[in-house]
């Protein structure tokens, strides 16, 4: 990153010109909790795209593509609301989200969720 | 040609905000600054004006409004007192911080509690660091001339600073004094078109943020802008005054200098009980006692280097304060004083009083006691106490 531009160059005020501008603003970072995406198991519903509170669920030609994690704030509101029957989407720590076996991980921990359903609905 | 009438300093603001023809005005009434948006609305309501007045339900909300307003691009006007004044206090200075050029009269009046209407110093003193700048006036016409020259001060492009238009509550607000009013066209031409802000927010084509976030890495730069600003707003002050004193023979500097140049003892009072003061200096001088007085005008920005300039010849110095500043080494405006006096190589004696509070008559006797005091201080060179209370019973 540039060198912060020092008080004779900053619009005064505080003044923000340039519209748009929180895409440029790393807020990921503020992230606790990581959500994953298992493609196999998405149904392209687009209801995380919906309910996300950020713009964090991109979406390319119709389909749903991965996180934005520059921005996702990790709040779990996709992983609630996903409908698929194994969730999509599960939430983990971000430590645990950030390792290689984070899908896979994933993946069982959305299978047990599918299982425990099952069960209770019996 | 120049009007000669009969107002209260009160009508004589409002006339001025007449002539001004703001974009917006918020109102609240708090005495004894309420005539002027009283008087003011009258011009709205007889379609004088083309002003958006908004009634609002606090003064918090009027300094909103105003900032509102003028981050949309227009120009904005407000007047309020004492504890309407302390009511604004977060928006006085997110109106410094977004750098909107509002300018207020503010109708000088004690503080609460005791709760009292009466004039006293202590609102607009506790707004001194806000980072507005403050213009105080004698009398109606000076305040008539300071809120004409106000709009032109803040809106320059290299100060874009809020303005505070001070004049001393009843004393002058409500007193029908004689003075001039410059024609209607002469104040539109000289104020000018508003050229407040560059980037309006109701240039919808151009969004832009006001009031962003700014922590660590971005807030001490705005500071040191608003710093530089301030700075800048001096020599603005002197070209506006200077300007207005072509246009109606009444020139304006930082200060009034009353027979100081060559004065022993010397008074530094601000406002009304400037008046009283040049009284008793040429009873003084009649007796050929040296005495002089000098009336600060701008308060901020301090003009430091000018005053100790103008008062390095006397030997004693008695700030008056119509304020205290509770526990401080004296009121506020003897502390900037005292500092700015610092540098001098011969520093002269210097003592405070503290006056007026909640509306305290302060007559000639008061007045000529404490040049009588200072010529003492002068010829014995013994110190007084720093810090007394006058026209105060014991």
């Amino acid at each position: 990153m540039s060198k912060p531009k020092g008080w004779k160059d900053l619009p005064s005020g505080g003044m923000i010109k340039e519209a748009g501008n929180a895409a440029q603003y790393n807020t990921g970072a503020w992230r606790s909790d990581r959500p994953i995406w298992i493609k196999e198991n998405c149904i392209q519903c687009m209801f995380c795209w919906i309910f996300c509170p950020d713009s964090s669920v991109t979406v390319k030609d119709g389909e749903r593509g991965e996180f934005d994690y520059m921005h996702c704030k990790g709040c779990g509101v996709c992983a609630m609301e996903c409908p698929a029957k194994e969730k999509a989407i599960v939430m983990m720590t971000e430590a645990e989200g950030a390792r290689p076996d984070a899908l896979e991980k994933a993946k069982a921990i959305a299978k047990k969720m599918a299982e425990e359903k099952a069960k209770a609905k019996k | 040609m120049p009007k000669k009438v009969a107002m209260t300093g009160n009508v004589a603001v409002a006339s001025a905000m007449r002539q001004i023809n703001p974009d917006v005005c918020a109102a609240y009434p708090i005495t004894p600054s309420t005539e002027i948006m009283q008087q003011f609305s009258t011009f709205v309501a007889n379609g004088q004006v083309d002003t958006n007045l908004v009634t609002v339900e606090s003064e918090h909300s009027a300094m909103s409004a105003c900032i509102g307003a003028a981050a949309a691009g227009g120009r904005v006007m407000n007047a309020t007192s004492a504890n309407g004044l302390a009511l604004m206090w977060e928006m006085l200075y997110i109106a410094s911080g977004n750098r909107l050029p509002i300018v207020l009269s503010c109708v000088n009046r004690a503080l609460s509690a005791p709760i009292n209407i009466h004039c006293d110093h202590s609102d607009s003193m506790g707004a001194r660091d806000s980072g507005w700048v403050q213009i105080y006036a004698e009398n109606a016409q000076e305040a008539y001339d300071n809120t004409v020259q106000a709009p032109r001060i803040g809106e320059h492009p290299e100060v874009r600073l809020p303005v505070m238009s001070c004049m001393d509550g009843f004393i002058i607000s409500h007193s029908i004094e004689n003075l001039e009013l410059l024609d209607d066209a002469q104040v539109k031409d000289f104020v000018g078109p508003y050229k407040g802000t560059s980037y309006p927010l109701l240039d919808i084509g151009n969004p832009v943020t006001y009031g962003a976030l700014h922590l660590q890495d971005f807030y001490i730069e705005s500071k040191k802008q608003l710093h530089e600003a301030m700075k800048k707003a001096k020599d603005v002050v002197l070209e506006v005054g200077k300007a207005y004193g072509k246009l109606s023979g009444r020139s304006y500097g930082f200060f009034e200098d009353y027979k100081l140049a060559d004065a022993e003892v010397a008074v530094v009072v601000l406002n009304s009980a400037a008046g009283t003061a040049k009284v008793i200096v040429d009873e003084l001088r009649a007796k050929g006692i040296k005495a002089g007085l000098l009336k600060p005008r701008l308060f901020r920005p301090f003009p430091y280097l000018e005053v100790a300039d103008a008062l390095k010849g006397a030997s004693a110095i008695c700030v008056m304060d119509r304020a205290d500043s509770f526990g401080a080494a004296g009121g506020p405006l003897f502390n900037e004083f005292r500092s700015a006096l610092y540098d001098l190589p011969v520093r002269p004696m210097m003592i405070n009083k503290i006056y007026g509070l909640g509306g305290r008559d302060v007559g000639l006797d008061d007045i000529r006691k404490v040049y009588m005091e200072l010529v003492d201080l002068a010829q014995s060179g013994k110190a007084s106490p720093l810090c007394e209370y006058i026209t105060v019973r014991e």
